[in-house]
């Protein structure tokens, strides 16, 4: 019964999408309230459907109903409760339903935030959204019900895939997608926009919230995934430019140069035909790497069973939504319109190289992650694209984009003076640079790239630093605290502030990460000891667990600096009942500049172990920065300018 | 007069992004494609040796042996035709198997001696690496047009 229940749900809800795909947008052209409205109705039956759905899948789960196919093949009897609860986005089509769910959930929200917006515009963005999410459903439904049977009912499940089985992936894949379908917003006011013919500084201001808190669920999302690899993948590894990381990095470049490009727009009126381009583009590379990961075409922990039927959906539907919305462009973006001029020395100018670097990097990431694909495709043999190739371009791309972040931050709109500039920034220029020149000594040995990356990192913050003291500067004339001052500031300003600050953060903990771990694959049996980076690990004893769904060794090691004890270390290897792999589970002392970390690789045949002993540091400044600039995205969103002027238009509104 | 200036400018940092994106991917590309070949590529000596490459194929039943510190790993890859030598350092994936699919990527020695920098096994049950498959139908395709003429 819950199965055909939550089928029925998500049928209704596509009846309901096809009504706000088609009503609101037909209102607006004819200029007729009450189909106008209807758009709000479906968006918050569309959630209250899709949310029955996945309620009732969410209930399979916890009732162990093996009679659904999709419960059988990833959940069992024996897996604990919050995993079951989690195993819902386990596998492809449950996943799928959730980013349905997500889908729903922002359209609802553009529903009650944006009540203030003109009704036609309104109308126009919760049609789009309609019409996208009828997508994504007709996509579930015909390609990946959630919601067969399988019949007869075995007596127990297959299981949750034990990598998943991880407190990480609770939190990563709601997350990312969150992130992921937020950019649809940001296209249905492109689209709404373009079809409105009114391009302008107001549209900017509606869109930029919006495109602030998807980025900042896109930079988290992203950041877990890499948190959770970096432990539960067990090579020490955070970053592998996987094709399946490439597909959500490659929205998050675009959508960092849209975010930027908005500004622009809205406080100069400049760009916009440019900023509408990034928005569309920006979501077809989430449609791409949609397309990427659910199609089978890779092979990863993402990567889902392989159904060409799938494949050809998903690429078909991009393909059309990408069509249409270039066509509109063209059709449009003549008549746009080109804003206010400006100078060669200007912070436009500035946010004109930053989007030109961002757009130019997700393009050789898209043909990394592509070329591959292509050549494969046309059986013109087979090639990888590794690390090297994204490192060598990344690096050179990101020094200036980087160096001219600092720049960027101080430099004012329409005209600047850089002889003023670049003396106002000597000072802190030299010393970003005299500081990077000597810290990487602190670590290890000198290289010119690790003093590179950490004066950036810290040019960056300096920057930011002394510009918010410049502003929080009592003046003499106005009778006003620090305090008070910095009460005044705007939270589109400290969100900004938070944001550079957790890229100097990310910049420098990558620089030592990339530069200074050391790693060690070594065999140890009772008693061994081996020093990395001036640390001792002991092996202390090793034990057999047993866990509700698993048994495993445990190991204790023991670490020493030199004659103090810092604690003891257990890593695991873990065999899961249902799965002929055994897990490594690391064990990780996290510190503010360096995380031990020990993993059990291999048993040998003489009761020795090879173990992964490494050493990695800053690690934490990398989690800490991406968290900062995340939390940049969402400060800056709730900016009071963007309510008051909906509070405003609200009060203007004739009362009927 | 303004705006056809700001046109120009903005083409012209266009332009310019266009030739930095090509030229970076050119480069890149020329120095870090890693081209994948098959134990008989190796023996037709079509393998560069101062590249990085992947072979990949079934690891030879018997050839599996450890040095004694317990990280070097001598073993033999094969595409059921040719069997070529590997030398790793490192632990090996959890799934690593005498008999099964692996794909390894690293450098050729002159000695013929492939030099493993990482090796990959299949991740769960079902899975074999497309390429360690390939290469064995490949081969074996090889095997069969060459051994025919000859049993006339």
């Amino acid at each position: 019964m819950i199965g055909e229940l939550g089928l029925f749900a998500l049928i209704l809800a596509l009846v309901l999408a096809l009504a706000q795909g088609t009503l609101p947008l037909l209102g607006a052209a004819r200029g007729d309230a009450a189909l106008m409205a209807a758009g709000t109705g479906g968006a918050f039956g569309l959630l209250f459907f899709v949310a029955l759905a996945y309620g009732a899948l969410t209930l399979g789960f916890v009732v162990n109903d093996f009679s659904l196919a999709y419960v059988a093949r990833h959940s069992n009897a024996m897996l604990p409760l919050h995993y079951r609860l989690t195993a819902v986005w386990g596998g492809h089509e449950g996943s799928l339903l959730l980013w349905v769910l997500i889908l729903a959930v922002w359209n609802a929200a553009v529903a009650v935030f944006s009540r203030s917006l003109p009704r036609e515009v309104l109308a126009r963005v919760l049609g789009v959204l309609g019409l996208l999410a009828v997508g994504f459903l007709a996509f579930t439904l015909f390609t990946s019900s959630p919601f067969e049977r399988l019949l007869p009912a075995p007596a127990d499940g297959h299981d949750l895939n034990p990598l998943l089985q991880d407190p990480g992936l609770i939190f990563h894949p709601p997350i990312l997608y969150t992130g992921y379908v937020g950019f649809s917003v940001a296209f249905a006011f492109a689209i709404a926009a373009l079809i409105g013919g009114r391009l302008d500084a107001a549209w900017a201001r509606w869109s930029r919230p919006w495109t602030a808190v998807a980025w900042g669920f896109l930079t988290l999302g992203i950041a877990l995934g890499a948190w959770w690899a970096y432990y539960v993948i067990g090579w020490g590894g955070w970053w592998f430019w996987d094709p399946v990381e490439n597909a959500s990095f490659m929205p998050w470049l675009l959508g960092t140069a849209l975010l930027h490009s908005l500004a622009v727009t809205e406080k100069r009126g400049s760009f916009r035909s440019w900023t509408v381009m990034l928005a569309i583009l920006t979501f077809a590379l989430v449609l791409l790497g949609t397309f990427l990961v659910r199609s089978g075409v890779l092979t990863s922990v993402h990567a889902f069973a392989v159904d060409p039927e799938r494949g050809v959906f998903l690429l078909g539907f991009m393909a059309l939504v990408v069509t249409a919305a270039l066509i509109l462009f063209a059709w449009r973006a003549g008549s746009v319109g080109l804003g206010g001029g400006f100078g060669v020395v200007s912070r436009e100018s500035a946010l004109l190289v930053n989007n030109v670097l961002l757009t130019v990097a997700g393009a050789a990431v898209l043909l990394g992650t592509l070329y591959p694909l292509l050549l494969d495709t046309l059986g013109l043999g087979r090639i990888s694209v590794g690390p090297p190739y994204f490192e060598a371009i990344f690096l050179p791309l990101m020094l200036p984009l980087l160096l001219l972040l600092g720049f960027g931050m101080q430099l004012r709109w329409k005209q600047d003076d850089p002889v003023e500039q670049a003396r106002c920034l000597r000072g802190i220029f030299l010393l970003s640079l005299a500081v990077g020149l000597v810290w990487p000594l602190l670590v290890g040995t000198w290289s010119l790239l690790a003093s590179i990356g950490i004066f950036l990192g810290l040019w960056i913050i300096s920057v930011g630093v002394k510009d918010l003291l410049a502003r929080l500067r009592p003046r003499p004339q106005c009778q006003e605290t620090r305090w008070m001052r910095a009460r005044r500031l705007g939270r589109s300003y400290v969100g900004m502030q938070f944001a550079h600050a957790g890229v100097g953060l990310l910049v420098i903990g990558v620089t030592f990460v990339l530069g200074y771990d050391e790693e060690r694959d070594v065999r140890m049996a009772v008693g061994d000891t081996v020093t990395v980076s001036g640390y001792d690990f002991r092996l202390e004893s090793l034990e057999r667990i047993r866990g509700p769904n698993y048994s495993g060794e445990r190991a204790t090691v023991a670490v020493f600096s030199g004659e103090r004890a810092l604690g003891t270390l257990h890593p695991e290897m873990r065999r899961y009942a249902s799965q002929a792999m055994p897990i490594a589970h690391t064990a990780l002392d996290r510190g503010l500049f360096r995380d031990l970390y020990v993993n059990l690789g291999e048993p040998l045949p003489d009761g020795a172990w090879l173990m992964r002993v490494y050493v990695k540091p800053y690690m934490n400044w990398v989690w800490t920065g991406a968290l900062f600039m995340a939390l940049g995205g969402f400060l800056a969103a709730t900016d009071r300018r963007y309510r008051m002027p909906a509070r405003r238009a609200r009060a203007e509104e004739p009362r009927p | 007069m303004r705006t056809r200036r700001k046109r120009l400018l903005l083409v012209l940092v266009g332009v310019a992004g266009l030739v930095l994106a090509t030229a970076l991917v050119l480069n890149a590309f020329r120095d870090n494609l890693v081209f994948f070949h098959t134990p008989s590529d190796i023996r037709a000596a079509v393998v560069p040796l101062d590249r990085s490459v992947r072979i990949g194929g079934l690891v030879e039943d018997g050839s599996v042996r450890r040095e004694a510190d317990g990280v070097t790993v001598y073993f033999r890859v094969t595409d059921t035709v040719v069997a070529v030598p590997v030398v790793y350092h490192g632990i090996l994936p959890s799934l690593f198997r005498e008999g099964q699919g692996v794909v390894a990527t690293g450098r050729l020695q002159d000695d013929g001696v492939f030099r493993a920098s990482q090796v990959m096994a299949r991740h769960d049950e079902t899975y074999m690496p497309p390429e360690a498959f390939e290469a064995i139908e490949q081969a074996q395709r090889e095997q069969a047009r060459t051994l025919l003429p000859e049993g006339r």
